[in-house]
C-alpha cells in the first residue's frame, strides 16, 4: 500500500516536472488563428529562438480573445490585426510599445461561377452590395476576429445590416472552419490571404476579388503593460518586439512564402 | 463478561414484536444452542448480542457491565468471502486488531490446520465448496480468539459429512475455552452438540435447560409440540 | 480521401516526430489526471458508499450529475481560476500542461467517485454485517472493499482514462493548443481539421481510436481473468 503511494507521488511529480523542465526563458505570444495557421510563426520564430534562446509559446485565438488574454495578463506580447481595437487597448492602458509589423491582405472568395457577378466590380463595398442583393449565401466568421471586424466595416460602408439578409450565415469560428463551410455551400466569404493559400479543401472556391486597398490588413505588435500586470516578462517581450521590427525580423517575414508566393509585407517604421 | 443476563429484551422494528421480551442467563462455558422454529427470533437475538442491532427495550448485562469486555465473533449462515485467497479471508477478522504481520500469519496457519484447510491456503476462497466455506468462516472467527463465539445455523445448508466436520471443529473451539452460542432448528444437532438448550418461539424464551433434561422432560407445551413435530416417531413423556 | 489515408498511415509508420510528441503529451496529461482522480475519487466514492449521514442521497445525486459535466464548462471555469486576473493567477499555470492536468482531473474525479460509490455500495450491502461484526472502522471497511472490488475499479479507472483522452473542450481552453507544448491529440485533430489538413488529423484519430480500443480490450480481458481466478 505504501509502495503504491510512492509511485503515485512520483507520477504527480513527473507531471509537474514536465512544466518545470520547460521553464527555460519563454514568453507567451497571443495572436490570431489566421496568422498562426498561415505557418508564419513556424517559419520566423525558430530564427528568433536561435538568436536569443527565448522560446515563444504561441496561443492562437480570435483577435477579440487575443486582446482579452492580454487584458487579463495571461500573455506577454500580442500580435493582432485590428488597428481600432489595438488603439483602444493602448488607450485603456493595457498595452504599451505598439508598433506596426507587417500587412497582408484580405481576399473575397466565392464559387467559380460567381453568381453575384463580383469579379467585375474591383470594389469591395460594391461587391458586398451585389452579394446581399442575390441569393448566394455569405459565410461570416462571426467571432470578433480582425477578419470579422473588417467584414463588418464593409457591410456598414455598403449601408447593409447583414443579419437582415436571409442568406447571411455566421459560423462563429476560425478562418479554416469558415472556409470549410463556404466551400461546401458554394458561398462567398472574406478570408485573409494566408489562410486561403494554405487551405486545402477549396472544392469550387477561388479568389473573386482582391487588391482594393480597403482589403489591406495591417498587423501590430505590442507588449502587455507591465504596469497593469507586473509579472509580464518585460525584457524578453521587448526583445521579441525589437527583433520582429528590426531588419532581421522584417526580412524573415518577407521571405516567408507559400507555394512561392509572399504572404506578409513588412511595414515596421525604420528606426 | 459472564454471566450474560438478558432481562425483558425487546426488538420491535415498525411495531412488529420480533423479540417480545427475552429473559436469559448464560454462563461462560460450553455450547448453548438456541432451538426453535423459523421466525422465532433466534438470528435477531444473536445480532443483538454481536452489537449489530440496538434493542428497543429491556436490560443487557455482561457480567455486571453494559458492554462486553472481551472479543465476540459471529459466523453468519452464509458467510461472505472476499475475492481473494483462503488465507487472506481467514486473516480478515484480525485486521481491526492491528496485530503484527508475523502474529497474523501464525494464527492463520494454526487455525487453517485445525479446520483442515491448510492445503488450500493459497486457493481462491470463492472456489470452495459449501462445507469448506463454512469451515473457513469458522477458522476466520477462531483466529480472532473470541471469548464468545456466535454461530447462526452453521450447518443448515450442508450435507451430513460436511456437517460432521463442522461440528467437530465447534467442539474443539469449545475445548479451548470459548463460550459458544449457536442457533439451529435441527434436533439431532442439538442432541449431539449442545450442553444446554434455549428453546424460543415467537420472540420469547420458553425454556432453558440442560440438553438431556430438555429432550426427556420438556416443560413447555410449545417445546413438546416442536419435538414431536420434528421426530418421526412419538415419544412418551414423563410429566 | 484514399491518398489522405495513405499519408496518414505513412506519418504513423515513420513515427513522425510531431505525432510522437503529441501522443506522448496526451498520455502524460490524461494519465496524470486519472492518477489524481483515482487517489481522490475512489476512496471518496467508497466512503460515501459505507457512510450514513444526512444529505447522503444529495451527495450521490450530485456525484452522478457531475459525471456528465461538459468539458468546455470545466475548461472555462479552470481558465477563469488560473488566469492572471483570476484567484489562482499568481501560480502562472495557464497555458501549461499542468493546467490541462488540473482541468482533466476535475472532469475525471467525479466520474471515478460516482462509479466507485456504485460498485462499493453494491458490495457493502453484502459485506456490512460481517465487517461490522469484526469491528471494522469506516476507513478499514473502505480499504478492504476497494481491494475486493479491485478489478471492477480498474475497469472504472480505464473508463476514466478513456474519457480524459477523448475530451477536447477543457484542454483546448486551458492549454491554448500551443505547438510543441500543450498540443494533444484531440486539440491537434481539431486544429488540423479546421486547417483542412486531414492527413495529420486522421493519423492522430487512428491513434486515439486505437488507444481507446486497447483500453477497452484490456478492461474486458481483466474482468474475464479475474472472474475465473477469484470467482
Amino acid at each position: 500500500m505504501a509502495h503504491r503511494f510512492q509511485r503515485l507521488i512520483l507520477g504527480i511529480a513527473l507531471t509537474f516536472g514536465i512544466a518545470a523542465v520547460q521553464a527555460e526563458e519563454s514568453i507567451v505570444l497571443s495572436s490570431t488563428t489566421s496568422t498562426d495557421q498561415s505557418g508564419l510563426f513556424g517559419f520566423i520564430l525558430p530564427k528568433f529562438e536561435a538568436k536569443t534562446g527565448i522560446k515563444v509559446k504561441v496561443v492562437a485565438l480570435g483577435t477579440g480573445q487575443a486582446l482579452d488574454t492580454g487584458r487579463r495578463g495571461d500573455a506577454d506580447v500580442l500580435l493582432v490585426h485590428d488597428r481600432a481595437a489595438e488603439d483602444k487597448f493602448v488607450a485603456e492602458g493595457y498595452g504599451v510599445e505598439r508598433r506596426d509589423v507587417m500587412y497582408n491582405d484580405f481576399v473575397l472568395v466565392g464559387a467559380k461561377a460567381d453568381p453575384a457577378k463580383v469579379k467585375a466590380t474591383g470594389d469591395v463595398v460594391e461587391a458586398f452590395r451585389r452579394i446581399a442583393a442575390g441569393a448566394t449565401p455569405f459565410v461570416s466568421r462571426g467571432d470578433k476576429s480582425g477578419t470579422h471586424a473588417a467584414e463588418l466595416r464593409f457591410w456598414k460602408e455598403a449601408g447593409i445590416t447583414p443579419r437582415d439578409w436571409k442568406d447571411y450565415k455566421e459560423a462563429g469560428s476560425g478562418m479554416g472552419p469558415t472556409l470549410n463551410m463556404a466551400a461546401s455551400l458554394g458561398a462567398y466569404t472574406l478570408a485573409d490571404r494566408g489562410t486561403w493559400l494554405s487551405f486545402k479543401n477549396r472544392q469550387d472556391l477561388e479568389i473573386v476579388l482582391f487588391g482594393d486597398n480597403r482589403l489591406f490588413n495591417p498587423y501590430g505588435v505590442m507588449l502587455v503593460n507591465p504596469a497593469k500586470h507586473p509579472h509580464v516578462k518585460k525584457e524578453a517581450g521587448m526583445k521579441f518586439i525589437e527583433w520582429i521590427t528590426s531588419a532581421e525580423g522584417q526580412t524573415a517575414i518577407a521571405t516567408f512564402k507559400i507555394n512561392g508566393e509572399q504572404l506578409f509585407f513588412p511595414s515596421a517604421a525604420k528606426r | 463478561m459472564f454471566p450474560l443476563c438478558l432481562t425483558d429484551v425487546r426488538f420491535q422494528p415498525n411495531g412488529r414484536a420480533v423479540l417480545a421480551g427475552v429473559d436469559l442467563e448464560l454462563d461462560g462455558e460450553g455450547i448453548s444452542l438456541i432451538l426453535g422454529p423459523n421466525g422465532a427470533g433466534k438470528t435477531v437475538l444473536l445480532s443483538l448480542l454481536a452489537g449489530l442491532r440496538e434493542r428497543h427495550g429491556g436490560e443487557l448485562s455482561w457480567g455486571g457491565r453494559l458492554q462486553p469486555s472481551e472479543r465476540i465473533a459471529f459466523v453468519f449462515q452464509h458467510p461472505m468471502l472476499l475475492r481473494t485467497s483462503v488465507a487472506a479471508n481467514t486473516a480478515l477478522g484480525l485486521k481491526p486488531l492491528g496485530l503484527p504481520t508475523q502474529e497474523v500469519q501464525r494464527r492463520v496457519v494454526r487455525v487453517l490446520e485445525r479446520v483442515g484447510l491448510a492445503h488450500r491456503a493459497g486457493d481462491a476462497a470463492r472456489h470452495l465448496s459449501g462445507g469448506e466455506r463454512q469451515r473457513l468462516a469458522l477458522a476466520r472467527a477462531w483466529a480472532v480468539q473470541p471469548r464468545l463465539l456466535l454461530l447462526d445455523e452453521p450447518t443448515a445448508s450442508l450435507d451430513p459429512s460436511a456437517t460432521e466436520a463442522v461440528e467437530a471443529i465447534v467442539r474443539e473451539i469449545r475445548t479451548e475455552g470459548a463460550k459458544i452460542l449457536m442457533t439451529s432448528h435441527n434436533l439431532g444437532q442439538a442432541m449431539r452438540l449442545a450442553d444446554d438448550v434455549i428453546f424460543m418461539t415467537e420472540g420469547r424464551v420458553r425454556e432453558h435447560t440442560a440438553t438431556a433434561k430438555f429432550f426427556s422432560r420438556p416443560q413447555s407445551p410449545e417445546a413438546k409440540l416442536f419435538i414431536q413435530g420434528e421426530l418421526p416417531w412419538r415419544i412418551a413423556f414423563n410429566d | 480521401m484514399f491518398t489522405t489515408l495513405l499519408e496518414a498511415l505513412s506519418l504513423l509508420t515513420h513515427l513522425d516526430a510531431q505525432v510522437v510528441g503529441i501522443v506522448s503529451l496526451s498520455l502524460q496529461v490524461s494519465v496524470g489526471a486519472v492518477i489524481i482522480g483515482t487517489v481522490i475519487g475512489l476512496p471518496l466514492g467508497a466512503w460515501v458508499a459505507v457512510s450514513e449521514f444526512r444529505g447522503r442521497a444529495g451527495v450521490t445525486v450530485v456525484l452522478n450529475g457531475m459525471m456528465g459535466l461538459p468539458s468546455v464548462v470545466v475548461g472555462i471555469l479552470v481558465y477563469l481560476a488560473l488566469s492572471r486576473s483570476g484567484p489562482l493567477g499568481s501560480l502562472g499555470l495557464l497555458f501549461s500542461p499542468t493546467a490541462m492536468v488540473i482541468a482533466q482531473s476535475i472532469l475525471v474525479t467525479p466520474l471515478l467517485a460516482a462509479l466507485s460509490r456504485q460498485i462499493v455500495e453494491d458490495v457493502w450491502r453484502d459485506y456490512a454485517p460481517e465487517l461490522r461484526s469484526f469491528g471494522f472502522s469506516r476507513w478499514q471497511a473502505v480499504t478492504t472493499l476497494l481491494y475486493d472490488c479491485r478489478f471492477s475499479l480498474v475497469v472504472t479507472v480505464l473508463a476514466g482514462l478513456g474519457r480524459a483522452m477523448s475530451e477536447v473542450g477543457a484542454v483546448m481552453i486551458v492549454g491554448g493548443n500551443i505547438a510543441g507544448f500543450t498540443r494533444v491529440m484531440t486539440t491537434a485533430i481539431a486544429l488540423e481539421t479546421s486547417k483542412g489538413d486531414l492527413a495529420l488529423s486522421i493519423a492522430l484519430g487512428l491513434v486515439l481510436i486505437a488507444a481507446i480500443l486497447t483500453l477497452n480490450v484490456i478492461a474486458h480481458g481483466l474482468r474475464q481473468w479475474a472472474m475465473r481466478k477469484y470467482g
